[in-house]
C-alpha cells in the first residue's frame, strides 16, 4: 500500500504569538517550529504502523512550503517515513495547497492520504476534505482509530455525542485525531538514516488563491481575577448569578 | 445571490448548531438584502418549521440513503441544491459534520472557505470573516476572494431564537450516491451532555490526585447541569476518558462558565478553553498561571472547597 502523509509546520505550542507589519503577518522572530502535532503523533505514526503490519508498502510525507520547512520534513523521515516531497510554494490558503497535494497524490498512484485533524496555527480542518473532493475519493474526518484487516478498514470517527464505527476501503483520505496512535521519538539510527533519504522538491502547478488574511489581532487582556474566600466558597454562586449574570 | 445553510439532522433530529448556523445565515442574508434557504438531507419530521428560525425556503431530500453520512455523497447532493438555489454563500456549523462536509463543498465550488467563524462577515467593500487562530491565542480577519464563499460557524458563538413563520418546502429527489463507507455502529459516548455544546463545564486536573476523587467533580457538574472535562495528563494516564481532554491538542470549548479545578493553566490547556465567557479557578497554589486567565478564583484545597460548592449548588437548585 502506498501511503501519503501530509505534514504541516506549526509554531511550538508554547510560542509567544505576536504580529508584525501592521498586524498583517505572524512575527516568527524567536519562534521554534515543529511538525503539527496531529500530523506527527497520529497520521504519520499510524501510517508507519500500517506499513509495518503489512510488511510492505511505502510511507511518503508531503509538505507544501518553502525550504525553511526542510528540517521538519527531515524529522518526519527520522521518525520513519521512507521518502519526502516538498511542493515549493508559499503556504497560502488550504484550497490552493489541497489542489497541489491532490494532484501529486493522483499522479503518484497513492492508495491513502492521511492528514492531521487540523493545524494548530490556522485551525482550519480544511485540507483533508478538500483533497478528497478534488480526487473524488471518500473521506473520513476526525478518525480516532483505524485498523486494517486484509482489504477492509475499520475506522472510528468522532461525531456529535459519540463515535461512529465505519467500514471503508481504499482509496481513502483520512484525518487523524487523538487516539489513532502513540507518538514516536526518533532514535539515533532514524536520525542518521533521514539524512540520506530522498527529499524531492516539486514546483506547484497553479498559483490561484482563494482566501487571504487581512489582519490579525490579539484577544483583550482579562481584567484581574476576583478572589473568593476558600472558607466561604458559596459566595461564588452569588457572584456568578448577580454580577456575572451567568447562573 | 441567496445564502444557503446546511441543516444537520443527524439521527433524525435537527441539531442546535444548525439553528445557530441558520440564524447566522439569516443575519448575513439581511445584510446582503437577500433571503436564506435551508438545505437538509435525510428523513425529518417537519422541515417547514425551519421558517421559524429564518429560512424562507427549505430544500429537503428525505431519502434515508444518506444514513451512511458519506461526506462525498452529501457534498454531491448538496451541490445540486446550491446550484438550484443559486446561492453565493454557503454556511455550515463548524461541528463534526460541518468539518467533514464544508471543505468538500468548498473544493467542489472552487470557493474560499473560512472555518470556525465567530462573527458576521464584514461586507463593506471586501468580504472578510473573523475567526480564532493559534488555538484561540489570536484572531484573524480572513478575506474570501472567490465569487462563491463557504463559511462554517463556530458552535456557541451566535445567538438564535425561535420566531414565527414557516418555510416553503421544496422536495428534492434522488438517492445518495453509492458509497464505499458503511456506518456499522454508532456508539453513544454517554447519555451525558456533549462537551462542546455544554453551557457549563466542570474540569479537573492532576491536582485531584487520582481517578477515585472524581465523584465530587461529577456531583458538582450534575448539580449545575454541566459537562465534565479534564486536562491532558489526566486523560493520558487513564484517570478520565480521552474525549474529556480539552486544550490545544484536545477539544476546544467555549462554554459560558468553565471551572478549572486542580489544573495549573499551562498555555496548551488555556488554548482550548480561553473562549469561555467566565472562568473560575480553584487551586492550592496562588501562583498557578490559571489565575491570570480567571474571572473568579478560589485559593484553596479542592478536597475542601469542592464539597462546599456541591452543597451550595444543591441549595441553589432547591
Ligand atoms: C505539544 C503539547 C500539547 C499539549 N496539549 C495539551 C492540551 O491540549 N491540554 C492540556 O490540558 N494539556 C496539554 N499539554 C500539557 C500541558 O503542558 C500541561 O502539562 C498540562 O495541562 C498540565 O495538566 P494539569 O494542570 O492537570 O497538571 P499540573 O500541571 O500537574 O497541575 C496540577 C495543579 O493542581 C494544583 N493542585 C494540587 N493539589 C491541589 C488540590 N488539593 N486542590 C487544588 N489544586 C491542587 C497544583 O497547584 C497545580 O497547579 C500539552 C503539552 C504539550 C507539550
Ligand atoms: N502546508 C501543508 N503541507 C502539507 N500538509 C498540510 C499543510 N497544511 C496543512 N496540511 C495538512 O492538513 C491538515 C489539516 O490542515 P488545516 O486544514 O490547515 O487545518 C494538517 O493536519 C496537515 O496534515
Amino acid at each position: 500500500m502506498k501511503l501519503l502523509v501530509c505534514i504541516s509546520k506549526a509554531p511550538d505550542t508554547t510560542a509567544k504569538i505576536s504580529f508584525k507589519d501592521n498586524n498583517t503577518a505572524f512575527n516568527t522572530d524567536g519562534v521554534q517550529f515543529i511538525i503539527n502535532p496531529y500530523d506527527e503523533w497520529y497520521a504519520l505514526v499510524r501510517a508507519l504502523e500500517i506499513k509495518e503490519g503489512l510488511g510492505s508498502g511505502t510511507v511518503t510525507v508531503i509538505n507544501a512550503g518553502g525550504p525553511e520547512n526542510d528540517p521538519i520534513i527531515r524529522k518526519a523521515l527520522a521518525i520513519g517515513a521512507d521518502d519526502a516531497v516538498r511542493i515549493n510554494m508559499v503556504e497560502t490558503d488550504a484550497l490552493s495547497i489541497a489542489q497541489e497535494i491532490a494532484n501529486y497524490a493522483r499522479e503518484g498512484g497513492y492508495d491513502m492520504v492521511l492528514t492531521g485533524k487540523e493545524t494548530i496555527d490556522y485551525n482550519g480542518s480544511q485540507l483533508s476534505g478538500m483533497i478528497a473532493e478534488l480526487l473524488d475519493w471518500p473521506s473520513v474526518s476526525l478518525a480516532s482509530k483505524m485498523d486494517l484487516n486484509g482489504e477492509a478498514l475499520t475506522i472510528e470517527r468522532d461525531v456529535q455525542g459519540g463515535k461512529e464505527i465505519i467500514e471503508a476501503s481504499t482509496p481513502l483520505v483520512i484525518s487523524a485525531a487523538k487516539g489513532m496512535a502513540e507518538a514516536r521519538i526518533p532514535n539515533m539510527r532514524g536520525i542518521m538514516a533521514a539524512r540520506t533519504k530522498p527529499l524531492t522538491v516539486v514546483e506547484p502547478i497553479s498559483n490561484q488563491v482563494f482566501t487571504k488574511v487581512r489582519s490579525y489581532s490579539l484577544p483583550p487582556e482579562k481584567a484581574s481575577c476576583k478572589y473568593i474566600d476558600a472558607e466561604n466558597p458559596a459566595e461564588l454562586f452569588d457572584l456568578l448569578r448577580n454580577e456575572a449574570k451567568i447562573l | 445571490m441567496s445564502v444557503l445553510v446546511y441543516i444537520n439532522n443527524y439521527g433524525g433530529k435537527i441539531q442546535k448548531n444548525s439553528f445557530e448556523a441558520l440564524a447566522y445565515g439569516k443575519a448575513l442574508a439581511d445584510k446582503l438584502n437577500t433571503n436564506v434557504v435551508a438545505a437538509m438531507l435525510g428523513p425529518a419530521e417537519n422541515p417547514s418549521e425551519l421558517g421559524a428560525y429564518g429560512a424562507s425556503e427549505v430544500f429537503h431530500n428525505p431519502s434515508a440513503s444518506f444514513a451512511d453520512h458519506d461526506p462525498g455523497a452529501i457534498t454531491k447532493a448538496l451541490s445540486g441544491m446550491i446550484e438550484q438555489s443559486g446561492a453565493a454563500v454557503v454556511i455550515f456549523s463548524h461541528d463534526y459534520t460541518g468539518k467533514s462536509i464544508a471543505p468538500r463543498v468548498a473544493a467542489r465550488l472552487k470557493a474560499g472557505l473560512v472555518t470556525g467563524a465567530i462573527a458576521l462577515p464584514d461586507t463593506s467593500g471586501t468580504f472578510s470573516v473573523k475567526k480564532a487562530v493559534f488555538s484561540g491565542k489570536a484572531f484573524a480577519d480572513i478575506e474570501i476572494l472567490s465569487d462563491k464563499k463557504v463559511i462554517s460557524l463556530l458552535p456557541n458563538s451566535f445567538e438564535y431564537s425561535k420566531g414565527e413563520g414557516s418555510a416553503t418546502v421544496t422536495p428534492v429527489n434522488g438517492e445518495a450516491e453509492k458509497s464505499t463507507l458503511k456506518v456499522k455502529e454508532i456508539k453513544k459516548e454517554s447519555t451525558k451532555l456533549s462537551l462542546t455544546e455544554a453551557e457549563i463545564v466542570v474540569s479537573a486536573g492532576r491536582g485531584l490526585k487520582g481517578p477515585e476523587n472524581w465523584g465530587m467533580i461529577e456531583e458538582l457538574a450534575n448539580d449545575l447541569g454541566a459537562a465534565t472535562a479534564c486536562s491532558r495528563p489526566v486523560a493520558d494516564i487513564g484517570w478520565r476518558p480521552h474525549h474529556e481532554h480539552v486544550g490545544q491538542t484536545g477539544i476546544a470549548i467555549r462554554p459560558n462558565l468553565y471551572f478549572a479545578i486542580g489544573i495549573s493553566g499551562a498555555i496548551q490547556h488555556l488554548a482550548g478553553v480561553n473562549g469561555s465567557k467566565v472562568i473560575v479557578v480553584i487551586n492550592t497554589d496562588p501562583e498557578a498561571p490559571f489565575f491570570k486567565a480567571a474571572d473568579y478564583g478560589i485559593i484553596g484545597d479542592a478536597f475542601e472547597v469542592v464539597p462546599k460548592l456541591v452543597t451550595a449548588a444543591k441549595a441553589l437548585r432547591a
